[in-house]
């Protein structure tokens, strides 16, 4: 009985460990921003500072996942804003195939999001960063992918 | 392995308040790579930049990391702090504990938790660091202006009394532009000609201007700093040192061709200057319809020139020229009036566009300023003018607003009126668009002073009945149809991209909009650059504008070229793609993303197995590229790589991130 508690316990302990790629432009502006507004939200996304979403290689997104990331997210200008004029169409049509790839091959979509956040969506950051950390917590820890400890 | 120090900073309370800085501090220690660690309560100011200093001497550091505010605000200073200690200013990381972590996460156990997380993360990036220099490229200290109406000439004019050399380029023989057509100019009413022709003396006359007319650019190649453009200067059949402009030729000349300057409204000669005032005013034949060149009979002109400058065999130029700079002031053309049937337009030759109505006012126009109808030559006396043609419509594919067609409504309405008192002007509109300064009150004038009758609604059709243009349509404001028995019909024709506008895009390698507007790099903050460096826009090519503001443009696109040009080198940027000539098979993907055309295929020698063998690798441009990195994503060899944000560094903070 006790150990069934310890377990319920420790699941409801367990935090997720997110990356997140930003680029420079938008949505690392968009997070600092959430910063200077004393926004808050869960501790659980890391940024990883890029660019431009379109240097972000689908190569990290699995290093990621092999490495014990529970969830990534690439995240950039909206389409049309990119400040290198068309890296995020290059991200928005990667990442659509990178989604069902990773889905086929047992990873929930909710582990894998990219998004368009600007450098003046501060709120919009917020609640994706609330939304992916609630949703992976509840999903638990990835075990897809994952490299053997 | 690479000496890493580390310095957390406390920002005063900032960042101290809800992380332990010291724990922070005290657990990098043990980090790979890291040989010292300390915090400190303010590392952006002098004494922590000189504790950073000292740590990097006293304890012989190769990079270090800066847990700190944003990158985005002190990873100037920091690198400037490093390049002080004697470091390659790239040789640090700042990792953002402030921003995104010490003021979104109230709990000091969790912000302390993550603040090591992102520090382990930096360390793990810095330990791949590699010093990072920029090149330096020279600049060719001249700009080329292509198109030469009122933006061309203002920025040739600015670029060459800021002491640079300038090349005006205009494919018409005529310097001038649109401007040059137009009569009068709104809000003031002067005379176009009269504050344009003293311009283009002037452009003409500048020590600093060379001018080349009837002529075209045909290739560009290079970047920023040093375009080399290559221009094909037509035959002219005229020898410019020997023509004094006499005027004798075109007088003789027994050809008679329908002038473009005047719309179609009067004649000109098969050799010919455009307009009195145009400059250069020496005639060029036009070899579609000269008899001597279409069939070798003839030849009169060259007969009657006294200096002997008519050369029939001349022949198309063609040269290379080198440009630090570019400013594209190409213009546009009027909308083509004939996709409203419904207008009778073509049809009737009483419905012109506004153009023509200028011409038609002009006193140096085919009327010598009379008004008077195309078709029978009758002084009209009820005038319909029509707007939005070819603007504000999506069926016709041209949703925007051409901006200057209600002035110069307006303009037009007013300058009938004083031409002849008995008229009357009708105007159909669906918005007044008057913003400007003075803009509004001249539209009030023209309603309450001039007697401009303004209706609200679109017209549905036109038709003639005996000599009147019938104008059927609907005041939307009473819910009524109207009917107006019209003498003249005066469509106010949209502004559309030249019809070669793409063209001359695909040549210079910048956007363009669906519409074939010039697209700037960006639509609020770098409204007069392109994304191609070096190259700048002025004036309607870059979407419609009416004279101020394309005068306006003209002056800020001659700032940002003289700015380039002033520079002895372009100092390029450190972080940008390199490729691993190595690994690179030469496959050219990278060169297909490229935003900015800075990869190209170079061949390289290489000697295998004791034969000197050849083959394709890409080779960046440092004046070009801008550091985005698509083409690293796309190089499925990972020869290419970004500076500062290499794969390895990529993947190194993926690892620690997830190492926990």
């Amino acid at each position: 009985m006790s150990t069934v508690e310890d377990k319920k316990q420790t699941a409801q302990d367990w935090e997720p460990n997110i990356v997140g790629f930003a680029c420079n432009w938008c949505t690392y502006a968009g997070a600092d921003l959430a910063g200077l507004s004393r926004m808050q939200y869960p501790p659980n996304v890391k940024l990883i500072r890029v660019p431009c979403s379109g240097r972000t290689n689908p190569q990290f997104v699995l290093r990621a996942f092999q490495k014990g990331a529970d969830a990534v997210l690439v995240a950039g200008c909206h389409p049309g804003d990119c400040h290198y004029s068309t890296g995020n169409y290059f991200t928005r049509r990667r990442y659509l195939l990178m989604q069902r790839l990773l889905e086929y091959m047992g990873i929930d979509p909710r582990r894998f999001q990219a998004r368009w956040i600007s450098g003046s969506e501060a709120p919009k950051f917020r609640d994706v960063v609330t939304q992916m950390s609630e949703e992976v917590k509840a999903l638990g820890p990835n075990k897809k992918l994952r490299e053997e400890l | 392995m690479k000496r890493i120090g580390v310095f957390v900073c406390h920002c005063g309370t900032n960042i101290a308040n809800t992380v332990h800085c010291d724990q922070v501090a005290e657990v990098a220690k043990d980090f790979p790579g890291v040989v010292y660690s300390c915090d400190y309560k303010y590392m952006c100011a002098e004494p922590g930049q000189q504790l950073i200093q000292d740590a990097v001497r006293e304890h012989n550091l190769d990079g270090y990391v800066v847990a700190a505010c944003s990158p985005r605000m002190h990873e100037p200073t920091f690198r400037k702090c490093a390049e002080r200690a004697g470091l390659n200013p790239y040789m640090i990381e700042q990792v953002n504990i402030r921003e995104q972590c010490s003021w979104v996460h109230a709990d000091k156990e969790k912000g302390t938790e993550k603040s090591i997380d992102l520090l382990r993360m930096a360390v793990a990036k810095a330990r791949k660091n590699e010093p990072l220099s920029s090149s330096t490229i020279p600049v060719t200290k001249r700009a080329l202006v292509i198109g030469a109406g009122i933006a061309g000439i203002q920025t040739a004019i600015d670029i060459a009394d800021n002491g640079f050399q300038v090349t005006l380029l205009d494919r018409e023989h005529s310097i001038g532009g649109r401007m040059a057509q137009v009569d009068k100019t709104f809000p003031t009413l002067d005379c176009s000609a009269c504050i344009l022709t003293p311009k283009m003396v002037e452009a003409a006359q500048h020590p600093n201007i060379e001018m080349v007319t009837y002529a075209e650019v045909t290739a560009v190649d290079g970047f920023v700093g040093n375009f080399d453009v290559t221009i094909r200067k037509k035959a002219r059949y005229v020898d410019f040192d020997k023509c004094t402009g006499c005027g004798a030729c075109q007088e003789k000349c027994p050809k008679k061709v329908s002038s473009e300057f005047e719309m179609g409204l009067g004649p000109r000669k098969a050799i010919y200057v455009p307009f009195p005032q145009a400059v250069p005013n020496k005639p060029v034949i036009d070899a579609e319809h000269c008899r001597y060149l279409l069939d070798g009979k003839c030849g009169v002109c060259k007969k009657i020139c006294p200096t002997e400058a008519v050369d029939y065999e001349q022949k198309d130029e063609v040269i290379v020229e080198r440009y630090g700079s570019i400013v594209v002031a190409t213009g546009f053309d009027q909308f083509d009036i004939s996709k409203y049937e419904e207008y009778g337009a073509g049809r009737y030759p009483d419905v012109i566009t506004g153009l023509h109505l200028e011409r038609l006012m002009n006193a140096s126009g085919p009327t010598a300023g009379k008004i008077k109808r195309p078709s029978d030559g009758k002084v009209p006396e009820k005038i319909v003018f029509i707007k939005c043609v070819g603007s504000r419509d999506e069926a016709k594919g041209r949703p925007y607003c051409s901006k200057a067609c209600c002035m110069y409504v307006a303009k037009h309405a007013t300058l009938i009126k004083e031409k002849m008192p008995q008229s009357k002007s009708y105007i159909f509109y669906m918005d007044v668009r008057t913003g400007g300064k003075s803009y509004e009150e001249f539209y009030k004038r023209t309603q309450e002073q001039y007697d401009g009758q303004y209706i609200r609604g679109r017209v549905s059709k036109i038709f003639q009945v005996g000599d009147k243009l019938i104008v059927r349509g609907e005041d939307s404001l009473i819910g009524r149809p109207v009917e107006i028995e019209a003498d003249l019909v005066v469509l106010a024709a949209g502004m559309e991209p030249r019809a070669d506008a793409v063209a001359l895009a695909r040549t210079l390698g910048i956007s363009y909009d669906q519409h074939g507007w010039y697209t700037e790099a960006h639509p609020k903050l770098q409204p007069i650059e392109t994304h191609t460096a070096g190259i700048y826009l002025a004036g309607v090519c870059q979407g419609p504008k009416d004279i101020p503001e394309s005068v306006a443009q003209a002056s800020a696109a001659a700032v940002k070229a003289t700015g380039l040009l002033s520079k002895g080198e372009l100092t390029s940027e450190a972080m940008i793609a390199e490729c691993n000539e190595a690994v690179c098979a030469g496959c050219g993907l990278c060169i297909s993303v490229c935003p900015y055309k800075a990869i190209e295929k170079k061949k390289v020698s290489e000697r295998v197995h004791g034969q000197m063998k050849e083959r394709v690798v890409a080779v960046v441009n440092p004046g070009l590229c801008q550091g985005c990195g698509a083409c690293t994503v796309n190089c499925p060899s990972s020869a290419m790589n970004i500076n500062g944000f290499t794969n390895e560094q990529i993947l190194a903070e993926v690892d620690a991130l997830c190492q926990r």
